[in-house]
């Protein structure tokens, strides 16, 4: 197949499949009890079955869940992600607003996990029974264990109150300007812990899955050959080994941009993180359906965008795919 | 009412008027500068006039002024009426608008904006009987706005409150756009001590001074941050990290946490007027609820003050009756239903409520709107102990969000369910709707979800609505309050603990009757905390 067929054909499943999203997720949001009718109107101290009337029919909520789902689905289709009930403003441009900073924050994590996993995996590997080993396997797998909300809370108490070197919440200091490099440091400060916390999740998976495969690409054939040439322990290790090694953890990354996502909303939630994360989660709350949707939308094409990089990537890496389909 | 200016405005007016420009100056520039950054709600927009509650009513109280505000006694002070005249038979409230009074925009404020917004509010606020009787806004000058009213209203005086009056320019409000989606909703020009700069939605609001407030001198502090953080520990973190300087706090536990902290100050004043009730109410119109007997037995299980030692601490009182006991109409002659299960038990008897084999009468459910634990499922928790004394098993039916929760409610699917209701302030606004027959309607939370009908409740109420005469008002509330305790639609448990918590540094913070929806023109740094 060409690589211009695959992509085609690629590019037609993913398009169903976000078809398909858009329709379960609408499904879904709608299958909660209440609407926003009632968070305003509860948010406002008090209302009246005028008032509740009118914010039904303003926002289309008085016509069937049907005639809902074809009219966003119509605006979907042309570009428009629909009107925030709750923050009153387009949907597009809240999700955009948002997503600067749940991209850096996720780039971020999974960069951390990737790189630290990796390394932590390959040490593991080259002395399977060390001390060293058997740490970094409890460590990483409490990581994996504990609840993000719980960790990211431990992380704050431990290092914004006790040893008070980070800050606790938001993204920059808001009474200094946010310009210059004073700026960007300020933000790399306010990094640091919503980062670790979601990198500690994903760590456990990285540095297992690198262990593992690194593990059977160092008692492969080819390695041994590679020793047999008299090539240095690093040379083989690093250059032979670990290319082959990494394929798998490459996959799991592009498998898990949705959970580090989904991971997002809780880390943002504590960390006050101005992301979309943050975002999700107050909609639900306040059932801002066309929000929720838009930030799901938002989500699913991102990982499937993710998903076919992951494919472009093994097929980059790995000749014997392409004749695959 | 009649009362135009207090004997203590007159001493702090003639006070400020015959201390010398310099001193005054000097006072000023001691107290001016900093910034506050503080935690806030999210709120949809910050246009109090459309939509009350906190949320909006904290920062909407800093952009726009009302008609007057309120001190610590209940009393009216000049805002932006400097002067004011309920006319004989209270038919007609006339506000003199001080002289020079700007918006944001540059524009006078005239008795134009003022007669526009009441229009406004009575269109579009929730609260339908805040201004109920109000024929119209009559215009004599740019300066005075009268009221007229088609009957008494006494509660006409708290209704022109910060929260509740934010006046309005018209022309930028009255465009011809939809008042509920303006844009300047959440772009807002007030004439209030600070001026929005940028609103995040859902993450912060921006305020800077505004340099052309029409009280001379305020207000101090040169920048508001206002942030919202959805995680209650990491906000109180941020408290006491010095990130914040100023929050709201609503657990009694999260009071006694910050207490102990050097750097920080609490005080549980400020919420008289907001008035915020933690109550059980009960489905009158569901059997056996429906047998006054039944409640009444309940609510002489729930030993209401062991409740709060165990709950809260001790560090509320008891809440006998539907005002909050800050309020000047609150009695304390009510019956106190003090715990005695002997009595429960024998008036389930007389109800025909049997004990089955189980030795249990009949089982209810117990809903709790999401909250802190301690005013939510841990009060369900409490009782149901309490009830089982007599034979009552309780399931607690927790709602993860207040949709679901409201849903159920105001749809009358319930058994009892734990709730914090706001008095604000005059009884008429926020004390009616709970109990009025008409206010029986299927579908809206807050109004009578109790379905609770008592024609002579009725006729009380109505009459202390347009009872001008304080002292009859405060009988027919006594009254009310006596009945309405003894049918137990609702068992009052307790004021909701809320408290301010703020850096030291911070002074004079506001304690008035609305507190934190009060505006912060007063507030001041000291200066080694400024920054």
């Amino acid at each position: 197949m060409t690589a211009l067929a695959w992509l085609v054909r690629r590019l037609a499943h993913a398009a169903g499949l976000i078809f398909a999203v858009l329709v379960l997720n609408f499904v879904l949001v709608h299958l909660a009890p209440g609407d926003p009718a009632d968070v305003i109107a509860g948010e406002a101290g008090g209302t009246s079955p005028q008032i509740l009337a009118a914010i039904r029919a303003r926002y289309g909520l008085d016509r069937s869940l049907p005639e809902q789902l074809a009219a966003y689905i119509g605006r979907v289709l042309r570009g428009d992600l629909g009107y925030s009930y709750y923050f009153d403003r387009p949907v597009a441009a809240l999700v955009l607003g948002r997503m600067g900073a749940t991209a850096l924050l996720v780039t971020s994590a999974i960069s951390l996990a990737l790189l630290l996993g990796t390394w932590l995996g390959i040490r593991a590997a080259r002395r399977p029974n060390g001390i060293e080993t058997h740490l970094v396997a409890v460590f990483s797998i409490a990581g994996f264990a504990a609840p993000v909300f719980w960790s990211g809370l431990m992380l704050l108490l431990l290092f914004a109150s006790t040893f008070p070197l980070f800050p606790v919440s938001g993204m920059d200091d808001p009474s200094r300007p946010p310009i210059g490099f004073a700026h960007a440091l300020d933000v790399a400060h306010h990094l640091v812990l919503p980062t670790v916390t979601l990198a500690l999740v994903y760590l456990a998976q990285y540095s297992r899955q690198a262990r593992a495969s690194m593990l059977a690409a160092l008692g492969a054939d080819y390695v041994r050959t590679a020793r047999a040439k008299g090539l240095g322990e690093r040379r083989v290790v690093y250059r032979h080994a670990l290319r082959n090694a990494l394929i798998p953890v490459i996959t799991i990354a592009g498998l898990q941009f949705g959970q580090v996502l989904a991971g997002a909303v809780l880390v943002e939630t504590v960390f006050g993180w101005p992301g979309l994360g943050r975002l999700a989660y107050d909609s639900i709350l306040r059932r801002d359906s066309p929000t929720l949707l838009g930030i799901l939308l938002g989500s699913a094409v991102m990982v499937i965008a993710a998903n076919l990089i992951a494919d472009a990537a093994y097929r980059f890496a790995d000749p014997r795919l392409r004749g695959a389909a | 009412m009649t009362a135009t200016i207090n004997r203590r405005t007159l001493l702090a007016a003639t006070g400020a008027a015959l201390l010398p420009a310099a001193a005054r100056a000097q006072v000023q520039t001691e107290k001016r500068g900093g910034t506050l950054v503080m935690l806030a709600s999210t709120t949809r927009h910050v246009n109090p006039a459309i939509q009350s509650g906190t949320p909006a009513g904290i920062p909407g109280t800093q952009i726009f002024a009302s008609p007057l505000r309120f001190d610590d006694k209940w009393q009216p002070q000049p805002y932006l009426a400097e002067r004011w005249e309920l006319a004989p038979g209270g038919r007609a409230l006339t506000l003199h608008l001080v002289p020079g009074a700007l918006f944001h925009d540059g524009t006078p404020v005239t008795s134009e904006d003022v007669a526009f917004t009441i229009a406004v509010i009575q269109k579009n606020h929730p609260f339908k009987t805040m201004l109920e009787p109000v024929e119209g806004v009559d215009t004599p000058d740019a300066q005075t706005a009268i009221i007229r009213m088609s009957h008494p209203h006494p509660a006409i005086m708290l209704a022109m409150s910060p929260a509740l009056c934010p006046i309005l320019p018209k022309h930028v409000y009255g465009d011809g756009r939809d008042i509920m989606t303006h844009p300047a909703n959440t772009a807002p020009v007030g004439a209030g001590p600070y001026r929005l700069t940028e609103f995040r939605p859902g993450e912060a609001i921006f305020l800077e001074r505004n340099e052309r407030f029409f009280r001379p001198g305020r207000p101090y502090i040169d920048r508001i941050v206002m942030r919202m953080i959805p995680d209650n520990q990491t906000a109180l973190l941020a408290l006491e990290q010095n990130e914040l300087a100023y929050s709201l706090l609503g657990a009694v536990r999260d009071e006694e946490r910050i207490a102990k902290q050097p750097n920080l100050q609490v005080t549980d004043r400020g919420f008289e007027g907001i008035g915020a009730l933690s109550w059980l109410a009960f489905n009158c119109a569901k059997k056996p609820l429906d047998d006054t007997r039944v409640r009444q037995a309940i609510a002489y299980l729930a030993d209401r003050p062991r409740m709060v030692r165990v709950l809260e601490a001790g560090k509320v009182p008891v809440a006998l009756t539907p005002l909050h006991p800050g309020s000047p109409f609150y009695t304390t002659e009510v019956n106190h239903f003090d715990f005695d299960a002997a009595k429960a038990n024998a008036l389930l008897d007389d109800a025909g409520a049997k004990r089955g084999a189980d030795g249990n009468r009949f089982k209810l459910t117990i809903d709790s709107a999401p909250g802190p634990v301690e005013v939510t499922t841990g009060i369900g928790e409490y009782l149901r102990g309490q009830l089982r004394r007599a034979g009552i098993e309780l399931e607690l039916r927790a709602s993860p969000d207040f949709p679901t929760w409201a849903q159920r409610v105001s749809n009358f699917d319930f058994d009892l369910t734990i709730d914090t209701v706001f008095n604000w302030g005059d009884p008429v606004i926020g004390v009616h709707r709970t109990y009025l027959t008409r206010n029986i309607r299927k579908g809206v939370i807050w109004s009578n979800t109790q379905s609770y009908s008592n024609p002579k409740v009725d006729a009380l109420l109505d009459a202390a609505a347009s009872e001008p005469d304080t002292a009859k008002r405060s009988a027919l509330y006594k009254e009310f309050q006596q009945i309405v305790v003894d049918d137990v639609p609702i068992l009052f448990l307790h004021p909701f603990p809320y408290a301010q918590a703020a850096a030291k540094g911070l002074r004079d913070l506001p304690t008035t009757i609305w507190g934190p929806m009060s505006p912060y023109d007063e507030l001041y740094w000291d200066a080694a905390d400024r920054k």
